[in-house]
């Protein structure tokens, strides 16, 4: 024996560990990164990015008005770049974690193909205002998309350029408005039942409406006598979210439409919960005449941490005529062309203006269109078939421990609605929602609809696996019984996020929006 | 100086013909944390039943109605820095604006105090 | 299905557990009469990964892109190198598959990203405070004219000439129903922007004044002179930039006195993806801070007492509100928002310069190029990296005629104003660091043989 360990490892394993009570020196905890602001790390001296240097130009060109200090922007070198991005990253959660039982968003798997053939380079690195001989394939992208869209809701026509839900549901109102002004007959009135998404009466006035809401029925529907009770020549429509806000289909929704239309006004359909039907029912069939879809929910586009989203809206033959540009149109020859404002007054006069610049989120499009066609028509009927099955499997497998309002009224939709009636005094909705944090889970949607008190609304999609529900179903229950017990370590949930819960009144009263050195 | 109350939470005070409105301790109590407070412009016509105030809390913001009809004299200006004071002494420091009565009449349908109180209990 | 995880075993287990014979069962609340019983009839079924990516290569490859040819576009979307740290970060699941982040405790990475997003675009354009972000350049617009009336009770917008036209066409759709009156007119072929017919216009009704900086031309307003004499009228002046790169060179908006500064982000990050999804920019004074339309994030600490983020004074957004709300925007643009973030953060402040300075060298490079041609004028004294020249024929037929010799040499002003004759001779130019000087000769070529 010559060498006797003369390094001095040896394999040892570590004791019981009291983790709380270790404070590291850098804040970090393992693979619990802390990350300072990019303010705090860069400098405006620092780039990641190698440009050819052209020494000192003329820049007379750029008149009195150039520059006399660069911009205050701090920059990093790309590998500092790519570790502050990385690190951000890791302290959210995603769908690429875990489950996501937000009610009314539909977070459901995103497909990565989506995301390749968006980046292929005759969708990506386009130019907008080519000529449109040049663009026949990005062009033939949309028209596909759209067709999609008609057939799979029934209807006459789409409008692809909404940029997102909101904007969607303007755009149908816009429509409505257009439809009305050119019989004369503007009206001044939509009707909003209360189940209805929080931004159907704010779209409502911003296209220059004054709202009305009809209320809802125990059973959680729009109470249909007093909805055509109100109805007259002052009414322009109705905007109606199908399946509603509750997790329930609307029944009497083409018995609504029949009413409306006799007296004159429009039916808008909130399409958000598309998903619960999709392939199994066509809204064209129930007299809608405008519905947008949530391309970046049904059709699975990225959320991307807020947005972008995409609105397209379909249209009934009735409305068809009053739909924005611009849009594409299928020439017998099998070309597309695009129709703008160049073109409109010959071929669609009524057009009501336009929506934004350009054509719209194409790159939303080319993914819908990759989810759409990977699934094909049964396969979108096995969509809405697996989401309204998950989410009947989670209401029957809950409402013992958790109170189901509209549980009695037999099968949900896609989501399943519970609120926190039972729970220990002084406990609710939210202290379930963040202990749900805790055990690994995003919360589901809370205090929506407002139709029932201390509302949870479960959307679990059809992306999640049997396991993976019962997983999660069994945290639920845990949750449930922790809450009825008054279990007051959930009154402080989350304790293991990278954060607390945070000082939202203190954010609110003292707005600090962009960082100040100190 | 006479107080009375609103079913819509609000209280008025009332001398001679200036008043002070505000919301009472129990609508403060439903919101939470007010962070912010929009108070009407200084010689701005309210009337009977109109928002003429908004109370933010973290998740809801709140039309307050004129309990009556008038014109504003003043605004509390203190809320602009301290929003807090709606939620620590409503009924005081939490005041949101003064006015001259335009038909002192409209007071009779208002709750007084007792009224309020046992209106509330019912809620 | 691949996307699919439920087998007919589980399907069967679950049934039972609800108590229902079939999945039809379900949807017992639909109407007979609406009930589909079939997949819907004259659309393809399910098709594999590689049979999808064929059919989707396939539309692809039926475009001319603009990286495989000499390019000169512009007109509010621009072509920039974009780094390749920046896709591949914006693709990190834990960014691209997350939601709005309502709950901050796990959702810190957007929040912070957002906070720098608002801290750099407040920067970049001199103004105190920024929002979150909105869908784009256009719609932002609109958002800070209807802003505008809300803050002055004025009604009357004048939106400068110089107004890319999809931006006023937005802003002429939404206040034919709020009743705002616009007051907008095409440009004229002149040196310079008639800065003073501008400030003539302006009155006591006046809510604000929208100025494009530089404008659609590629001109470039003087802001200071527009904004002093707005105030003196006690309305508003509204900047907007669809260019940002050109802040690398030019004077911020904010800082020669523009209110509200508003624009489109795509030049940095996002790329031009056939005209969406795009990136609304907006910035104005902190004293506006409660009417700003949108989301916001802010700045406060956690329950233990550690820096975290939130979502901020949401009580002015439409969920809320509802038809009180500030604005009918309900979503950011967060992944277009994050892209230009890192891309900002990768350039920093010299980066930025050196990549306007690039593209200006280009962009001048190509005016004096294309000045030698017979019968080609430009119209601009002073511009960044676009700017007009006239021609002898309609632009609209050279501009098909260059691309069937493989070059896309710039946008129509006849296509972007197709009611105004006098502007059916000119052709908007824009370079870009990418332009070489390879395709600036490859465009005077082409152009010399359209107009011989």
């Amino acid at each position: 024996m010559n060498e006797l360990n003369p390094s001095g490892w040896r394999p040892a394993m570590g004791g019981t560990s009291p983790a709380d009570a270790i404070q590291t020196f850098t804040g970090n905890r393992a693979l619990q990164l802390e990350e300072a602001l990019l303010f705090e790390l860069g400098s405006p001296d620092r780039s990641g990015v190698d440009f050819d240097d052209v020494g000192d130009i003329d820049l007379t060109a750029l008149g009195p008005l150039a520059r006399s200090h660069r911009a205050d922007l701090p920059g990093l070198s790309e590998p500092e770049t790519v570790r502050h991005y990385t690190r951000l990253s890791r302290q959210n959660y995603a769908i690429d974690l875990g489950l996501f039982p937000l009610g009314s968003c539909t977070m459901k798997h995103n497909p990565r193909l989506d995301e390749k053939v968006a980046r292929m380079p005759g969708f990506a690195d386009v130019h907008p205002l080519q000529p449109v001989h040049t663009v026949q394939g990005a062009l033939g992208a949309i028209n596909e998309l759209a067709h999609w869209l008609i057939r799979l809701t029934g209807m006459h026509g789409v409008a692809m350029t909404p940029k997102a839900g909101a904007h969607g549901e303007l755009c149908g109102l816009l429509c409505i408005r257009a439809a009305l002004e050119a019989k004369g007959d503007p009206r001044e009135v939509i009707l909003v039942p209360e189940s209805a998404h929080g931004t159907n009466p704010a779209t409502a006035a911003f296209a220059g409406y004054r709202v009305e809401n009809i209320p809802a029925t125990p059973e959680g529907r729009v109470d249909l006598a007093a909805l055509t009770a109100r109805l007259g020549p002052d009414v322009a429509g109705v905007m109606i979210t199908n399946p509603n806000t509750c997790g329930l289909f609307e029944r009497d929704l083409k018995t609504i439409a029949d009413a409306v239309h006799a007296a004159g006004g429009y039916v808008y359909c909130d399409g958000a919960n598309f998903n619960a039907i999709v392939g199994r029912v066509r809204p064209g069939d129930l007299g809608v005449d405008a519905m947008h879809i949530n391309l970046h929910k049904t059709f699975s586009t990225p959320h991307g941490g807020g947005g972008p989203g995409s609105g397209p809206v379909v249209l009934s033959e009735a409305l068809s005529p009053f739909g924005p540009l611009p849009f594409t149109a299928r020439q017998p020859d099998g070309s597309i062309r695009l129709i703008e404002e160049e073109q409109a007054n010959e071929e669609h006069p009524q057009a009501f203006g336009r929506m934004c610049a350009f054509h719209g989120q194409m790159g939303m499009f080319t993914r819908a269109l990759a989810y759409i066609l990977s699934h094909g028509a049964d396969g979108l009927r096995q969509v809405s078939s697996d989401a309204v099955l998950n989410a009947n499997y989670v209401l029957r497998r809950l409402d013992d421990v958790l109170d189901a309002p509209f549980g009695g009224a037999g099968p949900c939709m896609h989501e399943a609605l519970f609120s926190d009636d039972g729970f220990a005094e002084g406990f609710s909705t939210i202290d379930l929602a963040k202990g749900l944090i805790d055990e690994g889970y995003h919360p589901m949607t809370v205090y929506f609809p407002l139709v029932v008190h201390g509302a949870m609304l479960v959307e679990p999609t059809e992306t999640e696996s049997k396991a993976g529900l019962d997983q999660f179903i069994g945290a639920m229950r845990s949750l449930a019984e922790r809450a009825r017990a008054g279990d007051q370590l959930l009154k402080s949930a989350p304790h293991l996020a990278p954060r607390r819960r945070l000082d939202e009144t203190l954010a609110a009263r003292k707005p600090k929006l962009v960082y100040k050195p100190a | 100086m006479t107080r009375y109350f609103t079913k819509d939470h609000e209280w008025i005070a009332v001398e001679g013909s200036e008043a002070t409105v505000g919301i009472t301790d129990y609508a403060q109590s439903q919101l939470g944390d007010i962070t912010f407070v929009e108070v009407p412009a200084t010689g701005s016509a309210v009337g009977k039943g109109e928002s003429a105030s908004v109370v933010d809390s973290v998740k809801a913001a709140s039309d307050v109605y004129a309990p009556v009809s008038g014109t504003v004299t003043v605004a509390n200006s203190a809320l602009e820095e301290q929003p807090e004071l709606v939620n620590t002494d409503p009924e005081g420091e939490g005041w949101l604006w003064k006015m001259t009565l335009s038909d002192p009449s409209e007071l009779d349908a208002l709750m007084d105090e007792a009224g309020y109180q046992a209106f509330v209990a019912e809620l | 299905m691949r996307y699919l995880p439920l087998t007919d075993a589980d399907r069967s287990a679950m049934l039972s557990v609800i108590g229902a014979g079939s999945i039809d069962e379900l949807f017992a609340d639909v109407p007979a009469e609406a009930r589909l019983s079939d997949p819907i009839s004259g659309l393809p079924n399910h098709a594999s990964e590689m049979a999808v990516e064929r059919h989707m290569a396939r539309l692809s490859a039926n475009n001319i892109t603009a990286g495989s040819v000499p390019f000169f576009l512009g007109a509010g979307a621009y072509r920039h190198h974009v780094p390749a740290s920046v896709d591949h970060l914006i693709q990190r699941g834990e960014f691209l598959t997350a939601y709005t982040p309502y709950q901050p405790e796990i959702a810190q990475g957007t929040l912070q990203v957002l906070f720098e997003f608002q801290t750099q675009v407040a920067r970049l354009f001199g103004t105190d405070v920024a929002n979150a972000s909105l869908y784009d350049g256009s719609t932002a617009c609109w958002e800070a004219i209807a802003m505008a009336a809300r803050i002055t009770k004025r009604k009357k917008a004048i939106l400068s000439s110089g107004l890319h036209p999809h931006y006023v066409e937005t802003a002429r759709t939404m206040a034919k129903f709020t009743g705002d009156f616009l007051d907008a007119s095409a440009p004229e072929l002149t040196t310079d922007p008639d800065d003073a017919a501008l400030i003539a216009k302006i009155d006591g009704a006046t809510s604000c004044v929208v100025v494009q900086y530089p404008d659609v031309l590629g001109r470039i307003p003087d802001l200071g002179a527009i904004a002093a004499a707005v105030q003196a009228k006690g309305a508003l002046l509204i900047a907007v930039v669809t260019e940002p790169v050109a802040l690398g060179l030019l004077e911020s908006p904010g800082s020669l006195g523009a209110d509200i500064v508003v624009g489109e982000g795509q030049s940095i990050g996002v790329g031009l993806q056939f005209g969406g999804p795009y990136l609304g920019l907006f910035g104005c004074r902190e004293k506006f801070l409660r009417q700003i339309p949108g989301r916001l994030c802010g700045e406060t600490v956690d329950a233990d007492g550690k820096r975290g983020f939130v979502l901020t004074l949401s009580t002015r957004e439409q969920h809320i509100r509802r038809e009180k709300a500030t604005s009918n925007i309900c979503t950011n643009s967060g992944l277009c928002a994050l892209a230009f973030s890192i891309h900002m953060t990768l350039l920093g402040g010299e980066g930025l310069m050196k990549m306007a300075k690039l593209s200006h060298l280009r962009a001048r490079q190509t005016a004096e190029r294309l000045a030698m041609i017979p019968g080609v004028t430009v119209v601009n004294r002073h511009y960044f990296n676009e700017f007009v020249v006239t021609l002898p024929k309609d632009a609209r037929q050279v501009v098909r005629d260059l691309a069937d010799r493989q070059v896309l040499g710039g946008v129509s002003m006849g296509r972007l104003y197709p009611q105004v004759g006098s502007l059916s001779g000119a052709l908007l130019v824009a370079a870009t660091e990418c332009t070489s000087e390879d395709d600036i000769e490859a465009l005077a070529t082409a152009l010399t043989e359209v107009l011989a």
